[in-house]
């Protein structure tokens, strides 16, 4: 594997300097990056209060005036202060999702590498299983019947999207398990857990990155989807996927109140996809799709 | 070949009873249960929930229900809605021309599309035309279905209008074809947008693999021109690949249509479904996992077979 | 002569061979197929044969890294061949293995800091305090820097990653050690230091090993005696000199002709062998080496060869040697 091959020299070093040549992968990083600090520093970027309403200022064009540098919605609200917190939103949702989705996925591949024979049996059918549905069907169902929190929104996007990771991990183990150093573990008596967790994982941490960033993307994406259906997250707590809904009975008049929110889950949901696969290429030659 | 199909198809059964173990467990775990659309409505008495849970057999236990769920999904008895008492099969079963219609035409679209781009970028491989694919394919892959559909309907529908911004049919207008197509148009443009970004990327890795194998370098060193190099010897190598991912990307179709129906109103299984999800109705919520589900396993059955059928080498695994 | 410290008899490991439609077993793949070894305390047993003869799988299952599928295996008296985790736990202190790939063998992921705390910490020896020291002299002890445990392993050469292999096998104060092939994968002119090294901490601490070699070259400078397998048995075993100039299975005798530098003093008569080394699948009948055997007998085919005392310390499994 390309890890113990590696000659001498810095490794990260020569992961940066792959990952360097991919441009769109750079500007993914600081779209994202950028996209963080926004989330982070919302209270300070934001013009107003995101809830405040002012009837007096409904449906105000962006660009017209410095209060309101992306203009305000239907309710007077201003936009911008309501795209910077939403991004929060999304990205803590995304976030989360994420880390739920690799932690579960992570677990079950690398239990169903390790262990093998009926486990593994039984869990690489249960994965095919739940891969017979449609995500969104998935989602749905679930997000219709449990009352809609950040973390609940967070928890079932991440388990219902975590059966990839697993069969990524399951591959990288199996490939792994085999290596002495493994065999040397085992022959100074160390327990399951720790070749799993000490020996093993640490070694499928490349493909896995590359997995939780990409997940990243999926799950702004689905919990934009089902905020704008009225499943995710609730009024009036500002989420792009809910600005949509609101922005959609004033098509025909104000499409800025759509366009913006939907360019902000286009630019993060590009941003992460294009981070992970520059982060692909870097880490992991074998996995290469693109020039 | 005989004994290849009857293996796959033994093996699908396990799949099949998982599916419904899930689709069952997920309905009976949820929050307020199957029945979460009468508790939580205050203007039914809690002896008429009694009484209702009588009659839909929700008092018995709960693998009685799910044997009985489970024999009824295989003899067509998929029960009845909570709104109607419709049966539910044939209630899904109406909205399946329209989503299958929306599928068909996109796929078409994105399949002709995603594989001239990825054969011409594997043919080509670093040219301005493969970089910009590529490039394009990765844009497209991050292009929210929903919103790109509502951006669509504002340019097409109401800047422009050249097309209808939704439905299937003018009122009064049913079965005129041309209108029909007319309202497929922006629908099946936004859902094949994804599928045709996937299809390049990986019909260019798919070629790009045939390409570099030593029947290639031997087709060429006899002489044999590049187009019938192409198709003749390529062509049925790549296919495998793509067949599965046929199969393998049915879910995601499934999901990309459900997204598309509910933009455009479009009546199809999405739709269904969509209104399903506000009226809080279980049995059609259920049967459409399942319907959806058996889809799944089926088609993914169907893409095994033909990739057996092309290539003998399979069947002897 | 007292308790060996290490007594493997009758050791059979076999793998089945299942089918893809339903994992039916079709076949068994006799590795180790009766295995009798004797390793006394402070000597070095080479294992040798060609590669697919079992001597890697036999060492594994003396550590227990693969279950045996019948016979004993006695480690300072006791039976360990059907101990469970937490039994064996003490067992693992004991004996330690150096695999051949120096690159495989260690975690790319840890330090090399890492890789030599492993030991102390499964078996919770000493504290954090004292780590350090340990390891220090640990790297002192096999000849590295001691401040190469803050490095990771891609960052050393082969020689001194197998050196780092070693100060792990040490680190318990085991009183065996198996050598998978421990040199084979390194340069000719590291090969020596390694072997030099561990020849030194053999003396110094009165360790046991098992040497597995395909190397006759290495075995002629390591080893106290010699064990040769052919296919999952043991066709001869002797004192090293014993063996280089007096071996007597047909087996052993070809092995040595083979050798490309010749053992000072011994006369070379090449014997080429005939075909191929059957699969241990479908092993021959009777002795597994008659297809291949210059003076094989009908007899060879029928019965198989018992292990027989034919010089001090001097065992042949063959039909055709008599004392």
């Amino acid at each position: 594997m390309s890890a113990t091959a590696a000659p001498p020299e810095s490794q990260a070093g020569r992961v940066w300097a792959r990952f360097r040549r991919h441009r769109l992968a750079l500007a993914g990083a600081f779209v994202v990056a950028l996209l963080m600090a926004s989330a982070l520093f919302a209270p300070a970027f934001a013009p107003q209060d995101p809830t405040l309403l002012d009837t007096a200022l409904r449906f105000r064009p962006p660009f017209a005036e410095w209060a309101h540098p992306l203009g305000t919605d239907e309710l007077g609200r201003d936009t911008l202060s309501r795209l910077l917190y939403g991004g929060r939103v999304s990205l803590t949702v995304g976030l989360v999702a994420m880390v739920t989705t690799v932690a579960t996925g992570a677990l079950i591949g690398i239990t169903a590498g390790f262990l093998g024979g009926w486990i593994d049996m039984l869990l690489m059918r249960f994965v095919d299983t739940m891969l017979c549905f449609p995500q969104v069907f998935l989602l749905l169902v679930v997000a219709a019947f449990v009352p809609p929190t950040l973390l609940s929104i967070s928890l079932i996007i991440g388990l219902s999207s975590w059966m990839e990771v697993s069969r990524i991990v399951r591959a990288e183990i199996l490939h792994l398990k085999e290596q002495d150093f493994v065999a040397a573990a085992r022959a100074l008596g160390a327990s399951r857990r720790r070749i799993m967790f000490r020996e093993l994982l640490p070694n499928a941490a490349a493909p896995i990155l590359v997995a939780a960033t990409l997940k990243v993307a999926s799950a702004v994406l689905m919990e934009s989807y089902i905020s704008y259906l009225g499943y995710g997250v609730q009024p009036p707590l500002a989420s792009w996927g809910n600005m949509l809904t609101n922005a959609q009975g004033y098509f025909d008049t104000v499409p800025w109140l759509a366009i913006l929110p939907g360019a902000a889950i286009t630019l993060t949901v590009m941003g992460f996809n294009f981070l992970g696969d520059g982060l692909r290429d870097a880490l992991d030659p074998r996995l290469r799709m693109d020039p | 070949m005989i004994g290849f199909v009857a293996w796959r198809l033994l093996q699908a059964i396990p799949l099949l009873i998982g599916v419904s173990l899930i689709g069952f467990g997920l309905m009976h775990l949820a929050p307020g249960g199957p029945l979460a659309v009468y508790t939580l409505n205050p203007t039914i008495q809690v002896q008429d929930i009694e009484r209702i849970k009588v009659i839909f057999g929700l008092d018995q236990p709960i693998y009685v229900q799910y044997v009985k769920w489970a024999s009824g999904l295989f003899s067509g008895n998929w029960g009845y809605t909570f709104f109607g008492g419709r049966p539910v099969l044939d209630v899904i079963l109406e909205r399946v021309p329209a989503t299958l219609l929306l599928m068909g035409s996109a796929l078409s679209v994105a399949i002709v599309l995603g594989l001239s781009i990825g054969v011409l970028g594997a043919v080509k491989r670093y040219s301005v035309f493969d970089v910009l694919a590529t490039t394009g394919a990765l844009f497209a892959l991050s292009f929210p279905t929903f919103w790109f559909g509502l951006m669509a309907i504002f340019v097409f529908a109401i800047q422009l209008r050249w097309l209808p911004s939704g439905g299937m049919w003018e009122l009064g207008d049913e079965g005129n074809i041309l209108a029909l197509l007319e309202h497929l148009v922006l629908p099946t443009l936004v859902l094949a947008l994804v599928i045709t970004a996937t299809w390049s990327r990986y019909s260019r890795s798919a070629f790009l693999e045939v390409m570099q194998q030593d029947f290639m370098r031997t087709a060429r060193a006899k002489g044999v021109p590049p187009a019938a190099r192409l198709l003749r010897h390529a062509f049925p190598n790549a296919a495998k690949p793509l067949i599965a991912l046929l199969g393998v990307e049915l879910p995601f179709l499934f999901s990309g249509a459900l997204v598309t129906e509910t933009i455009f109103g479009w009546p199809g299984m999405g739709r269904l479904f969509v209104d399903a999800l506000n009226m809080k109705e279980y049995p059609v919520l259920m049967g459409m996992m399942m319907f959806t589900a058996i889809f799944v396993v089926l088609g993914n059955l169907l893409a095994d077979i033909a990739i057996a059928a092309i290539d003998p080498r399979v069947r002897l695994r | 002569m007292a308790e060996p410290l290490l007594k493997v008899s009758g050791l059979e490991v076999h793998f089945p061979i299942r089918s893809a439609f339903l994992r039916r077993r079709v076949g068994t793949v006799r590795a180790v197929d009766g295995v009798d070894l004797e390793v006394a305390r402070g000597e070095t047993l080479a294992l040798v044969g060609e590669s697919g003869c079992g001597k890697t799988t036999t060492g594994k299952a003396i550590l227990r890294l693969i279950d045996s599928t019948a016979g004993s295996i006695r480690f300072g008296g006791e039976e360990i061949a059907h101990h469970g985790t937490s039994a064996l736990a003490p067992f693992r202190r004991r004996m330690q293995i150096v695999f051949q790939d120096p690159y495989a063998s260690l975690n790319p992921r840890m330090t090399v800091g890492g890789i030599l705390a492993a030991p102390f910490d499964i078996h919770r020896i000493g504290h954090a305090g004292d780590r350090a020291e340990r390891i220090s002299a640990l790297l002192r002890t096999v000849g590295l820097p001691a401040d190469a445990a803050r490095r990771y392993p891609h960052e050393f050469s082969g020689g001194q990653r197998q050196r780092i292999g070693i100060a792990r096998a040490l680190a318990l104060e085991p009183e065996l050690i198996i050598g998978d092939e421990p040199v084979s994968a390194l340069d000719v002119s590291i090969q020596a230091q390694v072997i030099n090294l561990m020849k030194r901490l053999q003396a110094e601490r009165g360790l046991a090993y098992i040497m597995i070699s395909h190397n006759l070259a290495v075995v002629s400078h390591v080893a106290d005696r010699v064990a040769v397998m052919y296919l999952g048995r043991v066709v001869e075993t002797a004192p090293r000199e014993q063996l280089f100039f007096h071996a007597r299975h047909p087996y052993t005798q070809a092995l040595l002709s083979a050798v490309p530098e010749p053992v000072p003093g011994r006369s070379r008569s090449r014997q080429v062998l005939q075909g191929d080394v059957p699969s241990p699948a479908k092993p021959p009948s009777g002795c597994h080496f008659h297809p291949r055997c210059p003076i094989a007998q009908p007899r060879c085919a029928e019965e198989t060869p018992r292990s027989r005392i034919i010089a001090p310390n001097h065992a042949v499994a063959c039909h055709m040697v008599s004392a």
